[in-house]
């Protein structure tokens, strides 16, 4: 039954936020409403761990580990990215108390969508509900009004849109391959079912069209062109959403097909994703060290990392597939803790030139602190949790005999690794620039930073046992 | 075409798909706004056309459904939308300036759909459907024109049409190839397109009134160096 108060919590408070009460009562009913959800999605995922599978509304609303899995991620950066806007939004709105109230309605109506993506069975309505993410989160994109911002926005849902639409005419010939075979459901246990007796003349061209649509939306190259700009012009508790887990989630709807077309004779998903994924992962480090402004390095980054688990599907094995969910977890963490960073960072020097901030460390140390952290997590070194996961699948590609994609992979990394913290030590440390008037952050703002750095830096430490035990089961639902 | 039970039925839905055709390629093509969206409502009444039609032969009740679903929301409820969230002096723009000019465009969209009936070919040639050999082809070719209209018109609107065309070369193609799809379906379709139609025309008048323009082909402020 959480499932479906999983998705109703939302709507309710998205209705609350939109109430004429004033710019002070949508924040803490966003933040109240997440929580709840924050719980009931750690909840199901316990569940789900213990029993394979949860189902609720008579099989409408399904859950299994990799779905968990992603709807812990929303939920989790959901309640972050809450507590974030509510200074952050206050601050940064100069609009008044209409704009704010309208933020805080779409903002749970946006995370409503990515919530149901992985809880719906029926595909088709998964569908809508991809499609859902992209227009709802459109005027979050363009929230700030600028040129930029608007720009961005359009540039978002116009090629999101279209990726979307492609991916459509390749869900619907995936349910005529289910037709032909014979096969009513249209679920995804139902598609692996179906997908041996399919004519595999349907469901290659289906794979391609959903790879290449949503891929769109995943930011992978070569139909990234929107993702830098949508990333970096959102006020920065959307672009922790976008970046953290919009990506995440549709990135799941593409692994989904990967057992689909594993079971199929004749078809071999793995150099498709293999391919896309280290061009991503490449494309993306280029990017990355000669990036000027550093939301748009993250943003680079999140293409990288999408790029990454891509590969880590495509090698294929239980361990690549562990060390895929491994780094879902920890991009979707760390990214979002990027962004809230990246956020501090800007209202404190009011840019997101990276030229023109120097020595942060004396003049916002805990912006400096915080983007040094949040570098260093993203950028995958030791203690965090990318630092773990990438190692798995590297190690994971080597033993299955993939020597070039590593060697590849392993160059990727290396250097965006470098390229980030280039970028971070010269904002960090040196002499400061003449702007040096220190502003009063929301408290707020520093308490999502304080709270997002737990799990930041917890589970690179230590996985906890149920945790260990869904990201397994996240892996064995990706197929062998 | 040997397969249909309805030759008559099967003649009508090849004319009905080369005027589909059509309407897609003067999108493409139309320089005036307003001609675009006249169009773009054409060729839902096509697309609605094609459905009775293959309602009819297959008597489907689903795809009568689409086809009323098809009227209501794209030639009545989306002018409607773009004329109340759009200006009016958006509809009076004529684009003096395109990426590509006409003939060249023309061009391009003939070897469009040329590859369309190329990409069509292999999936027809596996699975046996009636009505799949006219309108899966020109629904791909639909597909590929818009998204070359996407690329090559610099109006906000003439983009959120082509985006629009995209998804009805989309419902071409799936009228034929799952005429049962689930109510549920395309319920959520017939949702999904207004939605959209409402997003993008309410950002085109935020960006009209702030930039005062809506060639968004132009905004290229964000870029990398």
């Amino acid at each position: 039954m959480e499932l479906a108060a999983i998705l109703i919590i939302p709507a309710v408070a998205s209705c609350l936020s939109l109430l004429p009460l004033g710019r002070r009562f949508g924040a803490p009913i966003t933040v109240a409403a997440s929580v709840v959800v924050l719980i009931l999605a750690a909840h199901a995922a316990v569940q789900v761990t213990r029993s394979g599978r949860l189902n609720a509304l008579d099989e409408w609303l399904t859950c299994d580990a990799l779905g968990a899995l992603v709807l812990l991620l929303v939920a989790l950066v959901g309640f972050t990215a809450a507590l974030f806007s509510w200074g952050y939004i206050a601050k940064r709105s100069q609009h008044g108390a209409r704009n704010i109230q309208r933020y805080y309605g779409l903002y749970n109506l946006f995370v409503l969508s990515m919530l149901a993506v992985p809880l719906l069975a029926n595909v088709a309505l998964m569908w809508i509900a991809v499609e859902l993410t992209t227009l709802l989160s459109a005027f979050l994109v363009g929230y700030e009004d600028t040129p930029e911002a608007l720009e961005a926005a359009w540039k978002y849902v116009v090629l999101t849109t279209l990726g979307a639409v492609l991916a459509l005419l390749g869900f619907l010939i995936l349910y005529w391959g289910s037709r032909v075979a014979g096969f009513e459901p249209f679920t995804w246990v139902g598609l692996v079912d179906a997908a041996p007796h399919m004519p595999p003349a349907l469901l290659w061209p289906a794979f391609l069209l959903i790879l290449v649509g949503f891929g769109t939306k995943v930011g992978l190259v070569p139909m990234h062109t929107w993702l830098p700009d949508a990333h970096s012009q959102a006020p920065a508790s959307i672009c922790a959403l976008l970046s953290g887990v919009e990506t995440t989630t549709v990135l799941y709807v593409i692994l989904r097909l990967f057992p689909v077309i594993g079971v199929a004779p004749g078809l071999d998903a793995r150099p498709w994703f293999i391919g896309f994924g280290l061009l991503s992962a490449g494309i993306a480090t280029l990017l990355l060290i000669y990036v000027r402004d550093f939301k748009r390095m993250f943003a680079f980054s999140t293409v990288e990392h999408m790029g990454i688990i891509l590969v880590a599907a495509g090698l294929g094995g239980a361990d690549a597939h562990l060390g895929a969910a491994y780094q879902m977890t920890g991009h979707a963490i760390a990214k979002s803790f990027c962004f809230f960073a990246a956020g501090f960072t800007v209202m404190a020097v009011g840019t997101q030139d990276i030229a023109s901030v120097r020595g942060l460390i004396r003049t916002s140390p805990i912006a400096a602190i915080a983007l040094m952290a949040g570098g260093f997590a993203i950028a995958g070194a030791p203690p965090f949790a990318i630092f773990v996961s990438e190692l798995v699948i590297l190690r994971a590609g080597l033993t299955s005999g993939h020597y070039a994609v590593i060697a590849a992979l392993a160059f990727f990394v290396v250097v965006a690794f470098c390229a980030v913290m280039f970028h971070v030590n010269r904002m960090v440390f040196g002499a400061p620039g003449p702007r040096t008037a220190a502003l009063a952050m929301p408290g707020s703002c520093k308490a999502t930073l304080v709270l997002a750095a737990i799990p930041l830096i917890a589970i690179g430490l230590y996985v906890p046992a149920p945790l260990q035990d869904l990201l397994r089961a996240a892996a064995a639902a990706m197929g062998g | 075409m040997s397969s249909s039970p309805y030759p008559i039925v099967a003649a009508l839905d090849a004319l009905t798909g080369a005027l589909f055709l059509l309407t897609a390629l003067g999108v493409v093509a139309t320089r005036q706004v307003l001609a675009s969206l006249q169009l773009f409502i054409m060729q839902s009444l096509l697309l609605s056309l094609s459905a009775f039609l293959l309602g009819i032969a297959s008597s489907s009740v689903h795809l009568f459904a689409v086809a009323a679903i098809t009227i209501a929301t794209k030639t009545l409820l989306i002018p409607w939308l773009l004329r109340h969230t759009v200006s009016a002096e958006v509809y009076r723009t004529r684009e003096v300036e395109r990426v590509l000019n006409i003939p060249i465009s023309l061009l391009l969209s003939a070897v469009l759909v040329v590859l369309a009936y190329v990409v069509a070919a292999p999936i027809l040639s596996a699975v046996e459907v009636p009505f799949a050999r006219i309108n899966l082809p020109l629904g791909i070719a639909a597909i590929f024109l818009g998204a070359f209209t996407v690329a090559v018109r610099r109006e906000a609107v003439p983009q959120l049409l082509g985006l629009l065309a995209v998804e009805n070369g989309v419902f071409f193609a799936g009228i034929a190839i799952v005429p049962n799809l689930p109510v549920i379906a395309e319920l959520a379709a017939a949702v999904d397109v207004p939605v959209i139609t409402l997003v993008v025309g309410l950002l085109t008048r935020r960006i009209h009134t702030r930039l005062g323009t809506t060639s968004v082909g132009h905004l290229s402020a964000l870029r990398e160096h």
